[in-house]
């Protein structure tokens, strides 16, 4: 059952990942985004993460990607024109991004091949009490420094859309 | 390569979560690099950090602590916090070049 749902929803992630790179249109891009998202978020619950899990379906495909349909539709984006590229990006750019990928998936079976295995319910340290407890005790400083990140970014948009800029 | 008897009676291995995240990572990558609207290249970078976050939770599942967890939840917030402000920029040169093509915004070049 496990191996039924991994298998599934790796498909769904893979393909929507494949949907975002090749779609011309913005909103077609997005949408495709929010079926990976979701997608992984469905991982992440059988991997014992519910309150990260619930996190990236909130923040990611609900906030994130509603600010970016936002823009889509507030810049009027159309497709994207086709446009030539040079003979080296048209040869390699696809064999060397394969290649990439061969040599990152070689690495992970060397060494982490017995990393051991994801069984549902072997572990179930994530959820809103275990994440709680280990911000607000073990990793209080870096929570409190992000609200300062937070703080900055909102100055840093509010700056940026202002009218004179 | 585990056999299949062995994910039949253990359940997934790690590293075939790892290879997800590395997939998805190689096709953000590719957007990133092969796409010429600046909002798609955005949504590419958000898709690369999704898959980074996939492989931080799977290995607080390897090794059965929630630190990997927290660590995804600080990289939705700056995730969160840059799509803030870098939608805020696309939004500024917008206004300014009224184009949204990566390769006519090179006022940095020479």
């Amino acid at each position: 059952m496990d191996l039924f749902f991994f298998v599934l929803f790796a498909a769904i992630a893979v393909l929507s990942a494949i949907s975002v790179v090749v779609q011309r249109h913005p909103i077609a891009s997005a949408l495709s985004l929010v079926g990976v998202m979701a997608s992984i978020a469905i991982l992440y619950l059988a991997l014992g993460a519910e309150f990260v899990a619930m996190v990236q379906i909130i923040v990611y495909a609900g906030a994130v990607m509603v600010l970016f349909i936002f823009v889509i539709m507030l810049l009027n984006a159309g497709a994207e024109q086709r446009r030539g590229r040079s003979l080296t990006a048209q040869l390699l750019g696809v064999p060397v991004l394969i290649a990439f990928l061969g040599s990152i998936c070689y690495f992970l079976q060397r060494e982490f091949a017995n990393a051991g295995f994801m069984k549902f319910g072997n572990f179930t340290g994530g959820s809103a009490q275990g994440i709680g407890i280990a911000l607000f005790t073990e990793y209080l400083l870096p929570f409190e420094i992000t609200s300062v990140l937070i703080l900055i970014a909102i100055l840093g948009a509010i700056v940026l859309a202002r009218k004179e800029l | 390569m585990p056999d299949a008897l062995q994910v039949l009676n253990n359940g997934v291995p790690i590293s075939w979560y790892l290879m997800l995240s590395a997939v998805l990572f190689v096709l953000g990558v590719a957007g990133f690099l092969f796409r010429r609207n600046i909002i798609t290249v955005f949504m590419c970078i958000e898709l690369m950090l999704n898959a980074v976050n996939l492989s931080f939770v799977a290995f607080a599942n390897a090794h059965k602590q929630v630190s990997g967890q927290i660590f995804v939840f600080f990289v939705m917030v700056v995730a969160a916090a840059e799509a803030a402000v870098g939608l805020a920029i696309i939004l500024t040169v917008f206004k300014n070049r009224a184009t949204l093509n990566i390769d006519e915004i090179d006022s940095l070049k020479n």
